[in-house]
């Protein structure tokens, strides 16, 4: 022991709705009808309410139709830990536009680090599940060593506002490409 | 949280992102190389799910979908195994959920139109969590090989989806398990994405008579490796915690 190495990744599929979000792919009543992470807000919380949407694009410009994409960041208090607030959540692409919609709180800034999201996405054709970071329009995020360290390429990583949060376009390749990261 | 530093990734070891055979990966696989960083404290924690949150059969793709009665049809197997970190340890209490075709091949999906058909007893999914040994398993039946569309004559290799949680959320990780004996898993284009023959037959589950059940089900033991917790702590490595 001591010695093994990570077991190598493959992609999700097509059908990783079957496995991880079941009742969106039709299969009714399993797991008691409710997709792990669909809710994040589990209670009455303290916390700035923002729907954060997003989009991801492959090559041609087509939005990905069959993702999956999770989410983990920090509570409004600072920690990963707040009652009543899961700090992880879980949505499919929709079928016919690719948007996805989470209902969050926002996230505080933790130490040194500005308020951001972690995003993990996975689909058929992507063998390694893509990790990517959302930052805000409306916080200093200079400060962020994370941030900062992707350069030119950091604006990438930064949402639009809108009426009722956030949107994100993750664009997969191109001009545009997302920046994408792994610790 | 001082427990969960991550180690780098071996991006070697894992698929590229680009595979020339498999189609799909053209047009969804990132140019520019991953922006590596020491992990804060978003990538060093994660969600925890407890075993209250699972149902009685979650683990029993046999019956978990199935009438009164019934059972899923195909070949009945237990699939067990240990997960661990590349440091050797049981990584206990972690959520592991599965999915797969039914027996003949076919997929309880909307976008799946082989012409295979569908088991009325048997969704394809199920789920369970690590024991404080970090010891997992559920039942299911053998699921089947189906051709795909990658412009040829490609068929997957029989195989099981994992997804599994750590203690990190860098260490969120999805893979397939295939079956010793299968000789789909050589010519597949996924599988072989892998570029080392070695990541590939870890990949694969070995028949296991010690947890076969005589005259009622046979075993196949799959063991799953997370990323490893880093025993030197990275510079900086605390910050935001």
């Amino acid at each position: 022991m001591g010695d093994l190495k990570e077991s190598a990744s493959q992609t999700a599929g097509p059908y990783v709705h079957i496995g991880c979000v079941p009742s969106f792919a039709g299969l009714s009543g399993m797991y008691g009808g409710r997709d792990l992470g669909a809710s994040m807000i589990t209670d009455d919380v303290i916390g700035h309410r923002i729907a954060v949407t997003g989009c991801v694009y492959d090559g041609d410009g087509a939005p990905l139709t069959d993702a999956m994409i999770e989410i983990w960041q920090a509570a409004p208090d600072g920690t990963f830990a707040m009652d009543g607030f899961s700090s992880w959540g879980r949505q499919p692409s929709a079928s016919d536009t690719g948007v996805f919609t989470f209902n969050t709180l926002k996230p505080a800034a933790i130490g040194n680090q500005a308020p951001h999201i972690m995003v993990w996405i996975v689909a058929r054709g992507i063998n390694l599940g893509l990790t990517t970071r959302i930052y805000f329009p409306d916080e200093d995020n200079r400060s962020d060593r994370v941030f900062t360290l992707a350069g030119g390429r950091a604006d990438t990583m930064v949402a639009t506002a809108t009426a009722d949060g956030y949107h994100i376009d993750i664009h997969l390749q191109g001009p545009n490409e997302t920046v994408f990261v792994d610790v | 949280m001082t427990e969960n530093l991550i180690k780098p990734r071996d991006l070697d070891w894992h698929p590229q992102p680009v595979a020339k055979d498999y189609r799909s990966t053209h047009l969804r696989a990132p140019a520019h190389a991953r922006l590596h960083y020491a992990p804060t404290a978003t990538e060093m924690t994660g969600p925890a799910f407890g075993h209250a949150m699972l149902g009685e059969y979650d683990d029993d793709l046999i019956v978990n979908y199935a009438a009164a009665g019934q059972s899923a049809i195909g070949p009945r197997i237990i699939v067990h195994g240990t997960l661990r970190d590349e440091d050797g340890r049981p990584v206990p209490g972690k959520l592991i959920e599965v999915w797969q075709a039914n027996a003949g091949g076919r997929y309880r999906h909307k976008k799946d139109d082989y012409t295979a058909p569908l088991d009325e007893n048997f969704a394809g999914c199920g789920r369970c969590i690590t024991g404080t040994d970090g010891a997992y398993s559920f039942r299911t039946i053998l699921p089947g090989a189906y051709p795909w569309p990658n412009g040829g004559n490609d068929w997957r290799p029989a195989h099981i989806h994992f997804s599994v949680f750590g203690d990190g959320f860098a260490q969120r990780l999805i893979t397939q398990m295939y079956f010793e004996g299968d000789p789909h898993i050589a010519l597949c284009p996924i599988v072989q994405s892998i570029p080392d023959a070695a990541a590939i037959d870890r990949l694969v589950a070995r028949l296991d008579m010690t947890k076969t059940v005589p005259m009622d089900i046979r075993a196949y033991r799959f063991d799953i490796v997370l990323r490893g917790r880093s025993a030197t702590p990275f510079e900086n490595a605390m910050e935001g915690t």
